[in-house]
């Protein structure tokens, strides 16, 4: 008896000492945290896909109480958090266009031949610095995913060797456009479905040879579309997605069939 | 092959070294042991090797199609630690441990932490400390013996040296024998009680030359261990000849050898720097003594190696080699 | 004078099949001006050079058809006289487009009026000698092709005690050094007293890997006593002894600090073919137009060692060397340890090539990556005593943060952990990744 009584006492008391000390932890050690902080944060997706320019949702909430940071930054969240964090925080603000984002490379498997055997990291930056890339085409999709893999909802996939964005599954956040070393990734409005397929700017001798599908900057789709809705950037046809484009011509005429309704 | 030619990373160039390779130099170097197991213990070696061989490699290929993995398993690793464990077992134990045995080490403590490179402890190990605890009395019969005695009449025993020595020294006190000479040369070769592996020093000194000259294994682990219980035996000896068995005796039987050459320098499970190697090795050593003389087991080379795997990045992040160039002594990297 | 031996060993190492019987004894060969030469801007560390000629100007031997851009840039020049064709990005050697310029020769080989000769460059100031390096164009011609002017005006306030000739060609297959060592010693000596002279370094040492007998016993005589130290130093033959920091630990036992350069310790390194372009440049008033290259490899019918204009083909030297006669799989601009695979033959030679290798089907494998199974080797062989187990898993997982807190920005990318993985992981590329990733993280802060 008298064990289970020292025992009791013991174990009781050690109980005893390290709950108080917690306590007096939590009152003396606590970190001071505006709890307008936590609301925002409670209100933002959870996602931690940096999209808005900072580290994650957390520091996000934190720049929109403690700094003012525009509310419109999440993209992910859309129109409903924002009126949700517009209640919270007292800003109004617009949500600005839902944009998806979109590989403008159509040179696949079929369309684009590899000028080497590449053995090493599965990885695009990795490739793309290896040789140049094994893609004859020295601006075009590597296929080795790192886009897939940076995106935090699993929107892009590698279809017969080039990367595919599901627009529906996208949530803008960026990830991709700043993982691809080849810049190939833009951010485009989500109604928009004409796209030039292509980010070549090399010559249309050099774009033929390196894919079927590349832009060979003859112009026609600029002359085409309507108030400059298509611009030349040098050998490259370049769609402005503030403009117009609704105009299948330019999609029938185009010689390199990169030009695209998606 | 295609008619593009192949661009890599530098270098080019590779020593030709390969996994495969590795392993099988170690299952080249365990065939003394495989051959004196055979000779002394006869069918039981050859029912015991081939049910773990076989389970361990079927467990593996079985295990890697179910988790969707696409290295295959021709790298040779199920195979050795169906042998290393088979070793482990005395000769007794029915076959049916084994075979649970085996899959204990292949899938739960190799596949299921990713397979072969990101197992934290020696499967074959894990699985033999799996079954000395689950099965002690079968983990503990042994086949019998005939000791060699201090009086010249030799007696016979179903003990290990190690478990005859831990029993008398713990009811009685003194020795029943002693170890000299032609004894010392029969435990040599491997005429003694124990796991069917770990018996001949003889033939596990020759697999371990074999795999230095082959750069499988560097000297640091071995050395370190052995020496680390001839160091630690050999002062409990000097203090009390009467109570401590010699440091000679300490190095030849029981699974010393085995573990020192084969087990204690698995890859995976031991540090990666020369130094690591070395506190490892010692580690190893200090432990085993701790439990043989100390322990309730009269064994410890199995705890003391899975114990030290344990600490293995703990001292691979101790023994981090200063980079060429830092300030010597300074600039601790975190 | 004879040879003294290297009293030091930096860490690791390795000892990689050195093929250098192929092209060792086949003297320099002087190459005929090929149909068309691709010049690229891109011939050196830091930024390229930008172009000053246009398509349809003519050119003649020497003058210069592009100027340094910034601090860390060299001047190119044309390598024969003849008609711009072109200006347009092609790839360069490790992968990334640069600017080239095509010039078709006239075969007439006239040189600009440019550079006066001066063999009598001891009257030179210091500063003179620099400014003829740097319109020179020359840069390192051993390994990275650092502006060789730069590493010649060290900041004032740095005092270079030692000049340090390397001479160790520690790279497998190639023998370009090596012949120059053996047929050119005494105008490399007179370099190695130019560059000593505007650095104001007392000691020379020319190090020389003991497996090159006959560069050894050439260099020394080629040494006459003088003021200071002047030794060959022969050096353990182990791969690489050739990088700048484990050669200078090997010669003066200076351990370069990490992340600083050797004339934080009092040193310069250069090349023995630099060296002798800057001979080439003080003496003889001429600019940096050509440079010796190993072709070599199974493939190559007759290896040998070229000495080609800048801007000349792959393609066109294997055919100097008789073409090939088996299966070409790898085309390797530089050495097998450190050289860049190309994807064909049109690559050209710049300042810093110093190999063409041909590997056939039989030395060329396309390896599947295990798992690391922690045998240890890399941590044994690394030079610099990294870690490249755990660092190529830290950026496997793309852990840039942890990898640069375990110094993988000391990482000189010699190959060798990669040369004994035995599990094929690709691990100086994961190096060279992490290294980018970090540099570019740098940045942004």
């Amino acid at each position: 008896m008298t064990m289970v009584i020292q025992t009791v006492l013991t174990i009781g008391g050690a109980g005893l000492v390290c709950g108080g000390a917690l306590a007096l932890a939590a009152r003396f050690l606590a970190v001071k945290e505006d709890p307008r902080v936590a609301e925002v944060d409670g209100i933002l997706p959870g996602a931690n896909c940096g999209g808005c320019g900072y580290a994650g949702c957390a520091a996000y909430a934190e720049a929109i109480v403690l700094e003012d940071a525009p509310i419109n930054l999440c993209a992910p969240g859309g129109a409903e958090i924002l009126s949700k964090l517009a209640g919270a925080t007292g800003q109004t603000a617009q949500m600005a266009e839902h944009k998806v984002a979109i590989v403008l490379c159509g040179g696949d498997v079929e369309n684009a031949p590899r000028k080497f055997d590449y053995n090493g990291v599965a990885d695009c930056q990795a490739a793309h610095t290896t040789g140049g890339g094994d893609k004859a085409c020295p601006y075009g999709c590597l296929g080795y995913a790192s886009c897939s893999r940076a995106c935090p909802v699993g929107a892009i996939e590698i279809v017969d060797g080039i990367a595919k964005v599901h627009p529906d599954l996208c949530i803008s956040c960026g990830a991709c456009v700043r993982t691809c070393p080849r810049a190939l990734i833009k951010m485009v409005p989500y109604a928009r479905k004409i796209h030039v397929m292509c980010s070549s700017r090399d010559k249309g001798p050099a774009v033929k040879k390196a894919c079927k599908v590349g832009c060979i900057g003859c112009t026609i789709c600029a002359k085409l579309a309507e108030d400059e809705a298509i611009k030349m950037q040098g050998f490259l046809a370049v769609v402005d997605y503030d403009k117009e484009l609704d105009n299948d011509a330019v999609i029938e005429k185009c010689p390199g069939k990169c030009i695209v309704r998606i | 092959m295609s008619e593009l030619s192949i661009v890599s990373s530098s270098p080019h160039a590779h020593s030709g070294s390969s996994v495969r390779r590795i392993m099988l130099d170690v299952i080249i170097a365990l065939v003394p042991a495989v051959l004196v197991s055979l000779y002394f213990f006869g069918w039981d070696a050859f029912r015991l090797t081939t049910a773990c061989v076989v389970t361990c490699v079927a467990a593996e290929a079985a295990s890697r199609k179910w988790m969707g993995r696409n290295i295959g398993i021709d790298d040779l690793s199920a195979i050795i630690t169906g042998i290393l464990l088979a070793f482990n077992l005395p000769p007794t134990l029915p076959t049916w441990m084994a075979v649970v045995g085996s899959v204990f080490a292949i899938v739960i403590c190799k596949q299921l932490f990713g397979g072969i490179g990101y197992n934290p402890f020696n499967p074959a190990l894990a699985g033999r400390v799996m079954l000395l605890i689950s099965f002690p009395v079968f983990m503990t019969r042994w086949s019998e013996w005939t000791i060699p005695s201090p009086i010249g009449m030799d007696a016979v025993t179903t003990a290990t040296p190690l478990g005859l020595v831990k029993t008398t020294i713990g009811s009685a006190g003194a020795l029943p024998f002693d170890f000299t000479g032609s004894a010392m040369l029969q435990l040599f070769v491997g005429n003694q009680n124990g796991c069917i592996g770990e018996v001949s020093a003889a033939a596990l000194l020759l697999g371990g030359i074999y795999l230095l000259i082959r750069r499988c294994i560097t000297w640091h682990i071995p050395v370190a261990y052995i020496a680390t219980v001839a160091v630690f035996s050999g002062i409990l000896w000097i203090h009390h000849p009467q109570q401590n068995l010699a440091p000679h005796f300490h190095v030849l039987s029981g699974g010393l050898m085995l573990g020192a050459i084969f087990m204690a320098t698995d890859m995976v499970t031991s540090p990666v720097t020369k130094r690591g190697m070395l506190v490892f090795g010692i580690g190893c050593g200090i432990l085993t003594m701790l439990i043989r003389k100390w322990g309730g087991y009269p064994e410890g080379v199995s705890f003391a190696i899975l114990l030290m795997n344990a600490v293995t990045p703990l001292i691979n992040r101790a023994t981090r080699p200063r980079v060429f160039g830092a300030p010597k002594g300074g600039r601790k990297q975190s | 004078m004879g040879a003294i031996k290297a009293k030091f060993s930096a860490p690791g190492g390795v000892h990689p099949a050195y093929h250098k019987d192929l092209a060792a004894e086949q003297p320099i060969a002087e190459m005929p001006l090929p149909a068309s030469l691709v010049i690229s801007m891109s011939q050196h560390l830091g930024k390229p050079a930008t172009p000053t000629v246009k398509k349809g100007d003519t050119v003649l031997r020497g003058q210069v058809i592009g100027e340094a851009a910034g601090f860390i840039s060299a001047a190119v020049h044309a390598p024969t006289s003849g008609t711009v064709k072109l200006v347009a990005p092609v790839p360069t050697a490790a992968g990334p487009r640069a600017t080239a310029v095509t010039i078709e020769p006239d075969g007439e080989d006239k040189w600009i009026d440019g550079m006066a000769p001066c063999p009598d460059w001891r009257q030179l100031e210091k500063k003179d000698i620099v400014e003829k390096i740097a319109a020179a164009g020359i840069t390192g011609m051993g390994g990275a092709g650092f502006p060789t002017h730069v590493k010649v005006s060290p900041p004032p306030e740095t005092a270079i005690d030692t000049l340090i000739l390397n001479g160790a060609e520690c790279e497998p297959y190639l023998t370009a050094d090596y012949r120059l060592m053996v047929e050119r010693a005494a105008d490399i000596w007179e370099g190695a007293l130019i560059i000593a002279k505007a650095l104001e370094a007392t000691n020379i040492y020319v190090a020389i890997e003991d497996n090159k007998p006959l560069a050894i016993a050439a260099m020394a005589e080629a040494m006459p006593e003088q003021a200071g130290a002047a030794h060959v130093v022969a050096l353990k033959t182990e791969y690489p002894q050739g990088a700048e920091k484990q050669q200078i630990f090997a010669v003066t036992g200076r351990e370069v600090p990490a992340g600083g350069l050797p004339l934080n310790v009092g040193i310069v390194v250069e090349n023995v073919g630099t060296t002798l372009a800057v001979w080439d440049a003080v003496v003889n008033g001429r600019p940096l137009t050509e440079r010796v290259t190993t072709v070599t490899g199974g493939p190559v019918a007759k290896p040998g060692n070229v000495l080609a204009r800048l801007g000349t083909s792959s393609a066109d030297m294997v055919e100097f060397c008789g073409g090939t006669s088996s299966p070409v799989a790898k085309i390797i601009s530089g050495g097998p340890m450190m050289g860049f695979a190309q994807a064909d033959m049109s690559g050209p030679t710049t300042k810093t090539t110093s190999g063409l290798l041909l590997l056939g089907p039989e030395s060329v494998h396309a390896y599947e990556s295990m798992p690391c199974i922690s045998c240890g080797r890399c941590v044994g062989v690394c030079p610099m005593n990294l870690m490249p187990n755990e660092l190529s898993q830290f950026l496997e997982a793309e852990d840039y943060e942890t990898a640069e807190a375990y110094n993988v920005m000391d990482c000189i990318e010699c190959g060798c952990c990669a040369f004994e993985c035995p599990a094929h992981r690709p691990l100086v590329q994961h190096m060279r990744r992490g290294k980018a990733q970090v540099m570019l993280n740098r940045r942004k802060q």
